[in-house]
């Protein structure tokens, strides 16, 4: 099914609460991948507490939220974990929550597997653990399997498996797939941002022009998966991908950070797209009422793309994605399919990216070089 | 690929919303979500909502479709439902 124009032209506008609602429960983790999102690693001494995330669920399932993306940080290293997740699932509001499988032994792929509305996307970088080590560190790979093994074993069902596209790994498109389909899993590809510490490796690792039409052509033909709209930017190479073709940031996605900020996406942690706390005036609030989310519902402004006759297939691109490499966000998306975001880089003599705002990288990861800030 | 008869939608049959589904309202019409197969459907008009919402009610997905909307668009809803039965979003009762 390709984009539906007149439903996208009504999610522009927003929605009465979001589809796709991302909440990164803990900054804590026990990896220290180098495309993170979030810059996690360190717990924030600020996270919600237990009686906090119930409340905010509540007030989820209160909006009919039909399901939440749980992440991090590793959201399996917060101890009320699983009731976080019961509570949520308790009031039927689904949990699909992304994990690097380390906390996956035998008995919580058993209590994971008891739940009724609950998805597992486990994350690797690579079809080998040569490839996806490189990324998320040494022995990730094999501690991923091992949980994919414990899922299996416990009859889980179908559990998903979560790649980030890089330079490195698109040649493994088929092996990623054999792999899905080994262990009865569906396979979920996402596009690399240069969000967080992935600011620091997305220069040398998003794929090339080739290598992003190599992966239009395969999503093309393997239509069951799963890209969560991640890809968009490239439906401007002809036939659109699956999805509704849009920057769903404000719109119909947002993220809660761990420690109750609300931001458009979960590629923009940062404070230019941060539109209040959960603390402070509750979730519902923020949604509805936030200047920088009603902003985000006005019709979009085409800027440099307003001439190009594609502009209707990939709507410019990825918020994100601009930001972060420093273009104006009215620039076409750094990757655009015909190369203008690439002459739009190359046509500043000094490219200010903007600072992550917050970071919680672990001091014993690579620390990011002093770079100037967009104020 | 043949289809069997569970596979196709009776407008003649009674039929409700089933109860692994959420509906939620929208402008546009509504949100529909399967909690078992995990799909979101758009229904993409509060007249559609109204005789998905009404269908127990009544005593056929005919009855039901006349009760929201002109003839002339009968055959439009029954496409509808339709499409809505195949995404496992109602059964029959």
């Amino acid at each position: 099914m390709g984009a539906d124009t007149s439903l996208r032209d009504r999610f522009e506008h927003g929605l009465a609460a979001p589809i796709c609602l991302t909440w990164e429960l803990t900054y804590a983790c026990n990896l220290a991948c180098t495309h993170c999102l979030s810059s996690s690693g360190r717990r924030d001494p600020l996270e919600l507490s237990t009686s906090e995330a119930k409340a905010l669920i509540d007030e989820i399932a209160a909006m009919q939220i039909f399901y939440i993306n749980i992440g991090g940080g590793e959201p399996m290293i917060r101890r009320d974990f699983f009731e976080i997740v019961e509570h949520a699932v308790h009031q039927k509001v689904g949990v699909k929550f992304s994990t690097n499988g380390t906390r996956i032994d035998a008995s919580a792929a058993r209590r994971l597997a008891a739940i009724d509305y609950l998805d597992i996307q486990i994350s690797i970088d690579g079809a080998d653990a040569e490839t996806s080590d490189r990324i998320r560190g040494a022995g990730s790979y094999a501690q991923a399997r091992r949980a994919m093994d414990h899922l299996k074993d416990a009859n889980f069902g179908e559990f998903k498996i979560s790649v980030v596209m890089t330079r490195d790994n698109i040649g493994q498109l088929d092996e990623f797939q054999a792999l899905a389909d080994h262990y009865g899993a569906q396979l979920r590809l996402t596009r690399l941002r240069p969000s967080g510490r992935g600011v620091e490796v997305w220069e040398s690792l998003h794929p090339t022009r080739e290598q992003n039409r190599q992966l239009y052509e395969w999503l093309l033909e393997h239509p069951q998966v799963l890209t969560g709209d991640s890809f968009f930017h490239l439906s401007a190479l002809g036939d659109p991908l699956d999805g509704l073709n849009l920057c769903g940031a404000g719109r119909v996605v947002c993220l809660i950070d761990p420690i109750g900020e609300v931001y458009a996406c979960p590629f923009v942690i940062h404070d230019e797209f941060k539109a209040g706390n959960v603390r402070e005036s509750g979730f519902a609030h923020v949604w509805r009422e936030s200047p920088l989310f009603r902003s985000l519902r006005e019709p979009g402004n085409p800027g440099a793309c307003a001439s190009c006759g594609s502009y209707d297939a990939c709507r410019g691109g990825c918020m994100a994605a601009k930001f972060f490499t420093g273009l104006e966000l009215t620039d076409p998306d750094p990757e655009c399919v015909f190369g203008h975001g690439e002459t739009a880089l190359d046509a500043r003599r000094v490219v200010l990216r903007p600072t992550p705002s917050p970071d919680h990288s672990k001091s014993v990861a690579v620390r990011l070089v002093s770079r100037k800030s967009l104020v | 690929m043949s289809l069997s008869t569970t596979d196709v939608f009776d407008p003649s049959a009674r039929w409700q919303l089933s109860g692994q589904v959420s509906l939620r309202d929208e402008a546009f019409g509504a949100l529909a979500y399967h909690h078992g197969n995990r799909r979101l459907v758009f229904l993409k008009s509060p007249e559609l909502v109204a005789i998905v919402r009404g269908l127990s009610q009544y005593s056929s997905a005919h009855e039901a479709i006349n009760a929201f909307v002109e003839p002339s668009s009968h055959e439009r809803y029954v496409v509808a439902l339709a499409s809505l039965f195949r995404s496992e979003l109602l059964c029959g009762r």
